[in-house]
């Protein structure tokens, strides 16, 4: 509290009571109205009954853990292979396209940070750029046409008599990885960048100079720099993946379901806010768990995120 | 010809339109220590980095053992860099730091500790192998790199000023400290520096440079006695620049006018001069000796102390000259005190002047 107290004299100081009284208040409204308060409330929803309008606040209104169990054993007593299934594979596809990205980014990164220059560091920043510029709608639908039976990628596949049959890219989910993949690239680049690039080019050389191949200097070098920031990029990239949803609807494969689609099957088309409350806490959940439990694996302190 | 020679063959490097090192012509003894002196910016890194195989000569070729360098990286030379800051790598203990070198090669966990602490011993800082570089002191650190890069059993060790950080107490400890390491592991040292104390007081050899030329390469006594251009004799140690006009010379004397009278110097590398032309005649602050039969006169302008020596301040036809003399004893002497100055030709150096 002294602390705060102490940033806000600072700040009254530096900038004008007015500028510092509006700052706070936007920051509060931002933290409280648009953050916690929301998430409380479909907490809560979540440990309630779906009753119909007349009902709430009545005898019926009470706290209940059905809209979990529901995702374990569905309504009878069997297991809910189903939608656990859907979670289990919504996770392991964001951490195959976490994976991914990083092998991508880490490249890009350290070239940016020590060897492109002018030209070609711009050219490379504007091409990490312009996938934003473009709304994930669209995106999703340009692979859709890129991956498609008589798309591109199937155009020159069968033009270079690779395959003699269209590949179904969308069935196997590969439009809609790629679509994933691509769409986190800055964000995965970012923070690794960030990282390496405080890496002091004389320990490159050094190791070089001891006769360190490249792989050897990466390895030993510059990955263990570049580490908490691989690990800041993998938070980001887990869990939008894991959160997508216009991209599993528009290029998943028919019989593929992202959880993220439960969810929102819940609210919108069984309207029962309460289970799709328990389902998004349940995915948020597995999100963080599944995240420290690799931050520990891979023995990266938690505050080295963001850094 | 020993493996461990080196010899750069007309090197020239230039990036764009800037020469940074312009003609380099020299060979350096196997297991000797050579220094290179010069100034902030006169090329002296750019010419280490191309030794050891990080940049290629625009012009001219690097020999080591005989053998031309060209393309062959820094990887695949016998040669070890210790950069200028150092570049140890601070998310490994020193330990695996030193061992980096054998790590690379292959070496096993338990041989490479033993040979991290066979190093550390002989650096004289046993039982740090666990510790974290930003554990230890610049000294300290200072001694690891070099430990690391005689993991590397290179046949030529290159420094790139590396007491440049440390105080001045530890530099001197540090000087004396290299040169024993040296000659313990018979290596040749390349070191660079733009501190003349150091050169002189480590090297077997010095090479002066200024602004991508080597002006002189000589022992570090020739260099300090017998400077041969005007930029040697300024740059290294103190000296008094009396500028003149020769009247004569016969042999190495050289007599010339100037604004303190007639006076005889030694013509700088033998040097022949014509009669009229403009010249400069060097004289060290501790050559000038008070004199009361002395030729030049001259005004005490103020005198200092400092410790182990003391610097006399004087002012003679215009030009200002400075005395060193041993610190202790008498009196400092008054300002405006009248005195007579003497010098020996000998221990003088008479060059052409700048531009002429
Ligand atoms: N990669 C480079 N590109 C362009 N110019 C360079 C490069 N490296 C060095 N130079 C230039 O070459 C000259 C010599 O640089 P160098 O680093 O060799 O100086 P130095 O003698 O080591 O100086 P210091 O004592 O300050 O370390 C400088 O003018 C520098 O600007
Ligand atoms: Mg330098």
């Amino acid at each position: 509290m002294e602390r705060i107290k102490g940033i806000f004299g600072d700040f009254v100081g530096r900038h004008g009571l007015g500028v510092a009284i509006y700052i706070s208040a936007s920051v509060l409204v931002w933290v409280i109205v648009l953050i916690a308060l929301p998430q409380v409330a479909m907490l809560d929803y979540s440990f309630r009954h779906n009753l119909p309008p007349a009902q709430i606040g009545g005898p019926e209104d009470v706290y209940t853990i059905s809209n979990y169990s529901y995702f374990l054993f569905g309504n009878g007593e069997s297991f809910n292979a189903l939608d656990t299934g859907v979670l289990f594979k919504t996770l392991f596809a964001a951490a195959i396209v976490t994976f991914i990205d990083i092998l991508i980014c880490y490249p890009i990164a350290f070239i940016l940070a020590h060897s492109a220059t002018g030209v070609a560091a711009r050219m490379m920043v504007l091409g990490l750029i312009v996938p934003f510029w473009v709304n994930e709608i669209l995106r999703a639908f340009a692979f859709r046409v890129i991956f498609g039976a008589t798309g591109l990628v199937n155009g020159i596949g069968m033009g270079m008599g690779l395959w003699d049959t269209p590949v179904d890219f969308i069935r196997a989910d590969v439009a809609l990885y790629s679509s994933l993949t691509y769409s986190y690239i800055l964000l995965m680049v970012f923070p690794i960048y960030n990282a390496v690039e405080a890496l002091d080019r004389n320990q490159i050389e050094a190791a070089q100079d001891m006769g360190a191949p490249w792989w050897r200097v990466h390895w030993r070098i510059v990955l263990p720099v570049a580490k908490p920031g691989i690990a800041s990029g993998a938070t980001i990239v887990f869990m939008l993946t894991a959160g997508a949803l216009a991209a599993p609807q528009i290029i998943g494969g028919p019989s593929n379901l992202w959880f993220t689609q439960l969810v929102y099957q819940w609210f919108n088309d069984a309207s029962n806010w309460q289970r799709g409350a328990a389902y998004a806490t349940i995915l948020l959940g597995s999100c963080l768990t599944f995240v420290l439990l690799l931050m520990k694996v891979f023995r990266v302190p938690i505050g080295a995120i963001g850094r | 010809m020993s493996t461990r020679d080196v010899t750069l063959d007309h090197v020239s490097i230039r990036f764009g339109q800037h020469t940074a090192v312009n003609n380099a012509l020299l060979n350096i003894a196997g297991g000797e220590f050579f220094s290179f002196l010069g100034p902030s910016g006169c090329g002296k890194t750019t010419l280490l980095r191309c030794i050891s195989g990080f940049i290629e000569p625009t012009e001219g070729r690097v020999l080591i053992g005989g053998k031309d360098m060209k393309r062959v990286g820094p990887n695949k030379r016998p040669t070890a860099l210790i950069f200028q800051n150092l570049a140890l790598f601070p998310l490994m203990s020193v330990a695996d730091n030193i061992a980096f070198p054998l790590e690379v090669r292959g070496v096993g966990r338990k041989e490479r500790r033993k040979r991290a602490d066979e190093l550390l011993d002989l650096i004289a800082l046993p039982g740090v192998g666990d510790k974290k570089v930003y554990e230890l002191s610049g000294g300290q650190r200072q001694r690891v790199a070099i430990a690391r890069a005689l993991a590397v059993e290179p046949d030529i060790l290159l420094l790139d000023e590396p007491l440049s950080a440390l105080d001045l107490k530890l530099r001197q400890h540090m000087r004396t400290e290299l040169r024993a390491i040296q000659q313990r592991v018979g290596l040749t040292f390349i070191y660079i520096t733009h501190d003349q104390g150091e050169a002189l007081t480590m090297s077997d050899r010095v090479a002066v440079m200024n602004a991508g030329v080597i002006e002189q390469i000589d022992d570090p006594l020739t260099i300090y006695e017998k400077p041969r251009t005007p930029f040697v004799a300024s740059f290294v140690g103190e000296t008094n620049s009396i500028p003149g006009k020769v009247v004569s010379q016969s042999g190495f004397d050289v007599s010339l006018d100037t604004a303190l009278g007639r006076l005889v110097g030694r013509s700088a590398g033998g040097r022949q001069f014509a009669s009229g032309q403009d010249v400069v005649l060097f004289v060290r602050p501790e050559q000038l000796m008070l004199d009361p039969g002395g030729k030049i006169a001259a005004t005490v302008v103020k005198e200092e102390f400092e410790g182990s020596q003391r610097h006399l301040f004087l002012e003679a036809g215009n030009a200002a000259l400075r005395v060193s003399r041993v610190g202790g004893g008498a009196e400092l002497m008054a300002p405006g005190l009248a005195v007579k100055l003497n010098f020996d030709p000998g221990r003088s150096s008479v060059m052409p002047a700048a531009g002429a």
